[in-house]
């Protein structure tokens, strides 16, 4: 039963599955970018494993750790009702161009979370219905989740104070001072 | 008198509701296409409440990332506790002493009451029932003692520590317990009387934010929201953690899928997760609440300030933080909202390469504008908003 997703995939698509593996009880399968819409298209409508609940999408960056060609792993995590197993399906995208098939149009829920992870990566969904930055605001300048943005980058939309501008509380007039 | 309507031009009008309004708990904004009062097409915007929680995580020690996680659903933040704690576990491979999942059970269930007598408050309040939102928070205080009692603080509890819970229950906890849970449940008893069968309240609940048992979990909505569509998805029975197999409870379930039912499923809830409450009070037994391992659990204070094993075992966890082995992990849990799920990486080293939060209301939210608004009228927003729970702090992250 574990790795029957697994299996299937291995056997229905091959080379196409670049990498598996089933670390901590979480189903992984590495897919070749070109096949995850078919992947995808499978895994939701085969009744043998009828993943039908979108629950995460998201990114990382391995930054430094893995070669630029490597640089980004965009991720979905995926739910059967029926079955009560789960799938996590993953894309490797490049640093020189990060984008890869959106998986919106085969699940709604995915809409939000690829809209995230476009806004903190910087990865692109091709045939996303509305790629627009979600947490961060459209004024914003890169992609905070990335591993080369300062954890202290800050770009505030209205310039904040600075503490001499902030005025002191004034000195009651003397006269006041020694009143009894 | 009697001119044909489709004489007089009309066109929509666009209202804007938030980030900033007296009617929405919750900083987010909602822009409404309005035809008459029945919305054509709706823009929800969130994010006014993010904080970067995944950024500050990946640059502080994996224990250090606790008090964070309080913040997310503040209304529940055991809940965010544990399910974090359970993540690390999980990439630890270790198993937590079993008093420790007891006390992670009753901790948990009575920050679900909280966390819904807080949504029921509102959705009461939002549609004019001023007296039992008073009713709930008090019996929300009631239980906020309790937890006060037990972790130190109402709110930002940072209770839980990978490999248990920080230290065990106070003396006297039970019998406060029950007795607090008695007069929380006098109160919701109340509210329910005042409310649930009152036609006014009916009639103004029922039918509205309809949504599809199909919808939702296409949506990957989790939860009371999907349970009151009638799929009986609970963590908790399909996919049983720390002691919750032992438990004996009914998982509610409504018909239709509107904010009635909704209603009707977290005030069942509530009722349920008391009954588990009771059930692990009259179990748990005396037992350690913590792993004694060195690898990422601080040792007692005594051998800290006797031995120099214990010195040198606290500064390093503390300076350089506990070594994590490489790995990814997936957790859920069942939070009071829907899964709430942890996806971490781990590089070996002492802080999160990724540390990204799943969180329940961030789902729904997502379906507002394709499924919930579209067709309802304006004063439909309140209510359908209300029974979302947004809380954001766990929405923006």
């Amino acid at each position: 039963m574990a790795h029957r997703t697994l299996d299937r995939l291995h056997r229905q698509f091959g080379d196409a599955i670049v990498a598996a593996h089933s670390q901590h009880g979480n189903e992984t399968a590495q897919v070749a970018g070109s096949e995850l819409l078919a992947v995808a298209r499978l895994v939701r409508d085969d009744p043998g494993l009828l993943y039908n609940m979108a629950m995460d999408a998201t990114a990382v960056d391995f930054l430094n750790k893995r070669p630029a060609s490597e640089r980004f792993e965009v991720i979905w995590h995926l739910y059967s009702r029926v079955h009560k197993t789960r799938l996590r399906l993953k894309v490797v995208v490049p640093e020189s161009c990060p984008e890869c098939d959106s998986l919106t149009p085969l699940w709604a829920g995915f809409n939000w979370h690829e809209r995230e992870a476009w806004d903190l990566y910087g990865v692109r969904f091709i045939g996303h219905p509305k790629l627009q930055r979600i947490l961060m605001y459209e004024e914003f300048k890169g992609h905070p989740l990335r591993k080369d943005y300062p954890v202290d980058g800050r770009q505030p939309l209205i310039p904040m104070r600075r503490v001499r501008d902030v005025p002191t509380q004034r000195q009651p007039p003397p006269e006041l001072l020694n009143r009894p | 008198m009697n001119e044909p309507a489709h004489d007089i031009p009309t066109r929509n009008m666009e209202v804007s509701l938030g980030p900033s309004h007296p009617a929405m708990h919750g900083t987010v904004r909602i822009k409404v296409e309005l035809d008459g009062e029945t919305i054509v097409k709706s823009n929800t915007e969130v994010g006014f409440l993010h904080r970067g929680f995944e950024k500050e995580s990946e640059s502080v020690h994996w224990a250090q990332v606790m008090p964070y996680t309080d913040r997310l659903n503040y209304v529940s933040p055991l809940i965010n506790n544990f399910a974090y704690c359970q993540a690390v576990e999980k990439l630890l491979a270790v198993e937590i002493p079993v008093r420790a999942k007891y006390i992670r059970v009753i901790a948990a269930e009575l920050s679900r009451i909280c966390d819904h007598v807080t949504c029921c408050g509102a959705v009461a309040m939002e549609v004019g029932g001023f007296t039992p939102f008073l009713y709930m928070i008090e019996g929300r205080e009631h239980l906020w003692d309790v937890i006060e009692e037990l972790t130190g603080a109402r709110v930002t509890v940072n209770y839980a520590r990978p490999g248990g819970v920080a230290h065990d229950l106070p003396p006297g906890f039970m019998p406060r317990c029950a007795e607090a849970l008695r007069r929380c449940f006098e109160l919701i008893d109340d509210t329910d009387k005042l409310l649930t069968r009152n036609r006014i309240f009916i009639d103004r609940l029922q039918g509205v934010g309809k949504i599809t048992a199909e919808q939702a979990m296409a949506y990957g909505i989790t939860g009371p929201f999907l349970r009151s569509t009638g799929i009986d998805l609970d963590l908790r029975k399909d996919h049983p953690y720390d002691v919750y197999d032992r438990m004996e409870f009914d998982v509610p379930v409504g018909s239709t899928g509107d904010v009635y039912d909704r209603w009707l499923v977290r005030f069942e809830e509530m009722r349920q997760s008391r009954k588990i409450v009771e059930q692990a009070l009259r179990q748990i037994e005396p037992g350690p609440v913590l792993l004694n391992n060195p690898a990422f659990a601080l040792p007692p204070k005594d051998e800290v300030y006797t031995q120099i094993e214990g010195l040198m075992n606290h500064f390093k966890l503390i300076i350089e933080g506990a070594k994590v082995p490489a790995g990814e992990v997936y957790s859920y849990s069942e939070g009071a909202n829907g899964e709430l799920g942890f996806y971490l990486v781990s590089d070996g080293s002492g802080k999160p390469y990724k540390c990204r939060v799943r969180s329940p209301c961030f789902a729904i939210m997502a379906a507002m504008d394709d499924v919930l608004l579209p067709g309802a009228m304006l004063s439909d927003i309140v209510p359908i908003f209300g029974s979302v729970n947004m809380i954001g702090g766990e929405c923006d992250r």
